[in-house]
């Protein structure tokens, strides 16, 4: 069974954000870069699976050249081999032209499987999943917390609001990962070293196909701003039964919230 | 006449609320620009929703009535929606940003082509262009986003955009319609939760807790300080992580983002991970024995004290209230 993996790298999750100059995104020095959480529950899931029924998984990763130590990562973990969609085209993407990057690279591969996180984190779209289905005209089933394959179908438990549902759908298929469908692995010196030996292949646009209007982007960030300031807090004194009565009546007179 | 599309969700015939959120901000827009509201109703027996969606705004209600269409299902969803805005020529399209919307608004996108923007929480109108205000990194930045071409399709964050008035007697032409109704991926079975839950994004009253509750056997105070609110149950990721609750109750960057119009945090030292997930709510209150825990930056009332002490106290205060209001 062949899965491919799309992981995307992202700031550090602890990370503080600054805006860039330009006022349009993130100033990027002093970051630590991590593969995006969820991607790497969906590189786990994809081991897993490769573990359980043998084959391969590749992994497929969209930027500049620093995403290749997100793919080291990836490969470290146990990935078989990599590819990194580089090119200036790319740079500047919205999700629908980074979807379409991907399909392409995605549709090349014959993959059996193609798993990737719910969303990335810090552009927090949820859009890649349902976008790269489409374009590859497979069925997806997104936010798993529960994947088991068999042969040419899949059942994918997921949680939606005040309830779990089960789904079936046929292979291929593109499946995205929710927090809760496994515990990502540590890589193992012997993976790190293992790693150094994989192949990252780098493709850009054109090997692809795509030419800038088929990547054109529908939509753009006008401007970033940190986010507004919260009121100074006012601290609710006295004893433990004075402040629960005194909040209770603050939240009602003064918030009017209750 | 320009047209607005909004999908209406409805989950065993009742229309959820951030589908209501949805046709009012159109409406608030319609009635700017003088579109039409255009509402998408999907499922099996929902033809009688189509009044309530009337009174809210829309103008017309096109719906797709198929027992086929019972259980939700990506790719006719998918489809629904996308045949109505091409037919429509829509220049914008409002789907509520829930787990179903999450779940096909993307296909349908792609389908037309379309921008998406995400869990938007403010649009604008500007010289007839739509303007959205979203944030990233979970809310440690806000982008201001606009779109090329047309139709400019956005998903709205659930608890954000004010419900309008509605009137029962403004009446809505109903469509009926159909649409293809296969799907290779399919809902085979549903377990509801525990009756009485209340969701987290779609909560108006959150009480979450943390580390400073010691240990799993202590978070029983946070959720009855949260019964006595009607409030839902949150955690921080450090006691996800340590496993004394379930990973869907986690707020914070990994986890859900929240708006509440009152956010308690007890025990909850503020990593950002944590605020990143929560500082958009409306009036936050902090409950904390460190007065110097980041949580007290972001709080509006904070409460410094041993939670063994005060939530108790709270809890009957908050019952107290409640029963005496009734």
């Amino acid at each position: 069974m062949k899965i491919a993996v799309c992981v995307k790298q992202v700031p550090d999750t602890e990370a503080r954000v600054r805006i860039a100059a330009d006022g349009k995104g993130i100033a990027e020095t002093d970051i630590n870069w991590i593969i995006s959480p969820y991607d790497e529950f969906a590189v786990e899931e994809a081991l897993r699976i490769k573990e359980k029924k043998g084959g391969e998984v590749v992994l497929v990763s969209l930027g500049p050249d620093r995403v290749q130590s997100a793919l080291r990562s990836g490969l470290a973990m146990g990935a078989d081999s990599a590819v990194h969609l580089k090119d200036a085209l790319f740079e500047g993407l919205d999700t629908l032209g980074t979807a379409r990057a991907l399909a392409a690279a995605v549709k090349g591969l014959g993959a059996d499987l193609v798993l990737l996180g719910q969303q990335g984190v810090g552009g927090d779209n949820s859009q890649v999943p349902g976008l790269l289905a489409e374009l590859l005209d497979l069925p997806q089933v997104t936010m798993a917390v529960k994947l088991e394959v068999e042969e040419g179908k899949a059942t994918v438990e997921r949680e939606i609001e005040g309830a779990h549902e089960r789904w079936e759908t046929s292979l291929p298929a593109v499946v995205s990962a929710q927090k809760g469908l496994n515990e990502p692995r540590y890589a193992s010196l012997k993976g790190i070293m293992a790693a150094k030996k994989k192949t990252i292949e780098v493709k850009d646009a054109a090997a692809l196909g795509l030419s800038a209007e088929a990547l054109r982007s529908r939509t753009t960030v006008a401007a970033l701003e940190m986010p507004p300031a919260r009121q100074a807090v006012r601290m609710v004194e006295g004893d433990p039964d004075t402040q629960a009565r005194e909040l209770i009546r603050l939240l009602h007179e003064e918030a009017k919230v209750i | 006449m320009a047209s607005i599309v909004t999908f209406a969700e409805q989950r065993e015939g009742r229309l959820r609320r951030p589908s209501l959120e949805a046709v009012s901000e159109a409406r608030r827009l319609a009635d700017q620009s003088g579109a039409r509201v255009e509402a998408v109703l999907v499922g099996s027996g929902v033809q009688g929703l189509a009044p309530e969606l009337g009174g809210y705004g829309a103008d017309v209600v096109h719906v797709f009535d198929q027992p086929e269409l019972g259980a939700y299902a990506t790719e006719p969803f998918a489809r629904a929606l996308a045949q109505v805005v091409q037919e429509t020529a829509a220049f914008a399209v409002l789907v509520p940003f829930t787990a179903m919307g999450k779940d096909f608004a993307p296909r349908a996108a792609a389908r037309l082509g379309a921008g998406l923007v995400s869990d938007v929480v403010g649009l604008n109108l500007k010289d007839g262009r739509l303007e959205a205000r979203r944030p990233m990194y979970a809310g440690k930045a806000y982008a201001t986003v606009r779109w090329e071409g047309e139709p400019q399709m956005a998903t709205l964050r659930p608890n954000v955009f004010a419900l309008g008035t509605p009137d029962p007697g403004r009446p809505a032409e109903v469509k009926p319609r159909t649409v293809d109704a296969s799907a290779r991926a399919r809902v085979v079975a549903t377990e509801a939760a525990a009756s009485g839950k209340v969701e987290l994004t779609e909560a108006q009253i959150i009480v979450s807790g943390g580390r400073g509750l010691k240990g799993p056997e202590n978070f029983h105070l946070v959720e009855s300080l949260a019964g006595a609110f009607g409030a839902a149950v949150g955690a921080s990721r450090a006691v996800v992580d340590a496993g004394w609750v379930d990973h869907q109750y986690q707020v914070g960057q990994t986890g859900k983002t929240v708006s509440p119009t009152l956010y308690v945090a007890a025990g909850i030292s503020g990593a950002i991970q944590h605020l990143a997930g929560m500082s958009s709510s409306k009036v936050i209150v902090a409950i904390n024995k460190d007065p110097d825990a980041p949580i007290f930056k972001v709080a509006n009332y904070g409460l410094v004290g041993d939670l063994f002490e005060i939530l108790p106290r709270l809890t009957e205060a908050a019952k107290a209230y409640f029963g005496a209001k009734g």
